[in-house]
């Protein structure tokens, strides 16, 4: 499931968002793949239309890496699962 | 003839960028303006949406995320990619930038701070509310996008040319419907005449071709229903029947005398004089004797300190409607008696269409390179002038004469109007 949800960011971030493959990691800050907080409201906008989990606007202000917006996501898919 | 320049008064043309239909690029859109060559096209967007009308004038297709930079597709609104486009080749001709390092940083040859903006739009961004509003209604309030307000936003435009370039002068966006690129160039001179910058960036975008607008304008009966591409828009003549619809961007760099002499740039021409007035009559529909574009093209002249018999060629507003076009001509007549005879008229829209807002940046433009090339270029798709029409309007192929003193004509919806004069250097 992890490396699912992970996969699901990379591919919204390439094809949606236009950043490079190579500059896509668990580690990376949106801010360094140039994403300021609006890009960030619209990432979990489509993540919430494809995976159909919503990220709140308090969670919202947690997120730093890839890494931790994956993990509210996969949090919330094991809670409803 | 009087002369009330004072130096601060004194504001010229450094730098030209353009995007129109014609191409993109002020050569690519001046050649193909001299040529008189039609950019009208049917338009596949419009057929798919069955609009009442199908013709439309757009700019040569481009990449945003390529030409601007990643993310630019996403994060802007078309109407922004243009006037970006337009901006950065008229800070290049102008020299404030070093394309090689960054093609929108302006360098140590100005002082940011004194650098302005003013632009000016009609719509904003058009195709932002066009795509975002079917999302809102079929997805619901929760997925708006959060990108929607600055990306539609009318004064983005000027905003990111700010933000690109480092330029932290008064930034401003006007809107006067189709007049709006000549008011931004009006009011950016009135800028550096009362010292609140050195240099402007002036000029008009608009990017309003949506199956929306177009269908609006058809409605009202202001679009032609001419199913021809290479005379839909045929200002003057007795068969015109409305205008089509373009888009684009005109931007100048404009700048004190004194502060281009100070830095070792070149006028191109002169922004010599401005004039700016209401029909005080209908929202949509002139005067018949063209009362308030009189008023702004007498007002532009004395605010040049020029007379009447000055002026050798007019860029006329030259919709191709029927009511504009009659009016105008009635009000040029009016304002230059019997001078009006000797003075090479001409639509460019005819070749670029109606740009709305940004028509008045970019026929600004045209006027300098038509003072540069000493060309009046002519104007496309009139075979037989409106015997209405009595002025001596260029048709066929470019004119070659002495062009000293051009006035440029718009006029808005809401019936505000704007002359500038534009004098060489």
């Amino acid at each position: 499931m992890a490396a699912n949800i992970y996969e699901t960011f990379k591919a919204i971030l390439t094809e949606t968002f236009g950043v490079p493959e190579a500059e896509i990691a668990p580690e990376a800050t949106f801010e360094a793949l140039a994403l300021d907080s609006l890009d960030v409201v619209e990432l979990t906008l489509v993540v919430d239309e494809e995976v159909g989990v919503k990220i709140e606007d308090e969670e919202l202000e947690t997120i730093v890496t890839i890494a931790d917006a994956v993990a509210i996501v996969e949090t919330k898919l094991k809670v409803s699962a | 003839m009087t002369d009330a320049r004072t130096h601060t008064n004194d504001v010229v043309v450094t730098g030209i960028g353009l995007v129109t239909p014609a191409g993109i690029g002020a050569n690519a859109s001046w050649e193909g303006v001299v040529a008189g060559k039609a950019a009208a096209a049917h338009d596949q967007a419009l057929a798919e949406e069955d609009t009442p009308v199908t013709i439309a004038c757009r700019v040569p297709a481009f990449d945003p995320d390529a030409e601007l930079g990643r993310g630019s597709a996403r994060r802007l609104d078309r109407f922004t990619h243009l006037a970006l486009l337009a901006a950065r080749e008229a800070l290049a001709d102008a020299g404030l930038v070093d394309a090689e390092t960054d093609p929108f940083a302006l360098t140590g040859a100005v002082d940011r701070d004194r650098v302005g903006i003013l632009l000016g739009s009609g719509i904003g961004g058009a195709e932002t509310w066009a795509e975002e509003y079917p999302r809102y209604l079929d997805k619901g309030p929760q997925r708006v996008s959060p990108m929607f307000v600055p990306k539609m936003l009318s004064n983005t435009a000027a905003g990111t040319i700010a933000i690109r370039s480092g330029a932290r002068g008064p930034n401003m966006t006007v809107n006067t419907a189709c007049a709006a690129g000549a008011s931004a160039i009006h009011l950016g001179r009135d800028l550096i005449r009362a010292g609140s910058a050195d240099v402007v960036i002036v000029g008009g975008v608009e990017a309003g071709i949506t199956g929306l607008a177009v269908s609006a304008f058809a409605q009202m009966g202001a679009l032609s229903k001419n199913s021809d591409p290479t005379t839909a828009s045929r200002p003057f003549d007795v068969g015109r029947d409305g205008f089509v619809m373009g888009e684009g961007a005109g931007i100048l760099v404009i700048e004190s005398a004194e502060h281009a002499a100070r830095r070792g740039a070149t006028p191109i021409a002169r922004i010599a004089g401005a004039g700016a007035s209401a029909d005080a009559h209908h929202a949509t529909a002139p005067p018949e004797d063209g009362g308030g574009a009189i008023l702004a093209m007498r007002r532009a002249l004395a605010d040049a300190g020029l007379e009447p018999e000055a002026i050798d060629h007019i860029n006329a507003h030259g919709t191709s409607t029927p009511l504009n076009d009659a009016a105008e001509s009635r009000a040029i007549r009016a304002v230059f008696g019997e001078h009006a005879d000797a003075i090479a008229v001409t639509s460019t829209k005819g070749v670029t269409g109606h740009l709305l807002g940004a028509a008045g940046g970019v026929e600004a433009a045209f006027a300098v390179l038509s003072i540069r090339d000493q060309v009046v270029p002519p104007t496309a798709g009139l075979l037989e002038r409106d015997p209405e029409i009595d002025l001596d309007v260029v048709a066929g192929s470019a004119r070659t004469s002495a062009v000293n003193a051009v006035l440029s004509n718009s006029f808005g919806f809401g019936g505000q109007n704007a002359s500038l004069v534009i004098t060489s250097a």
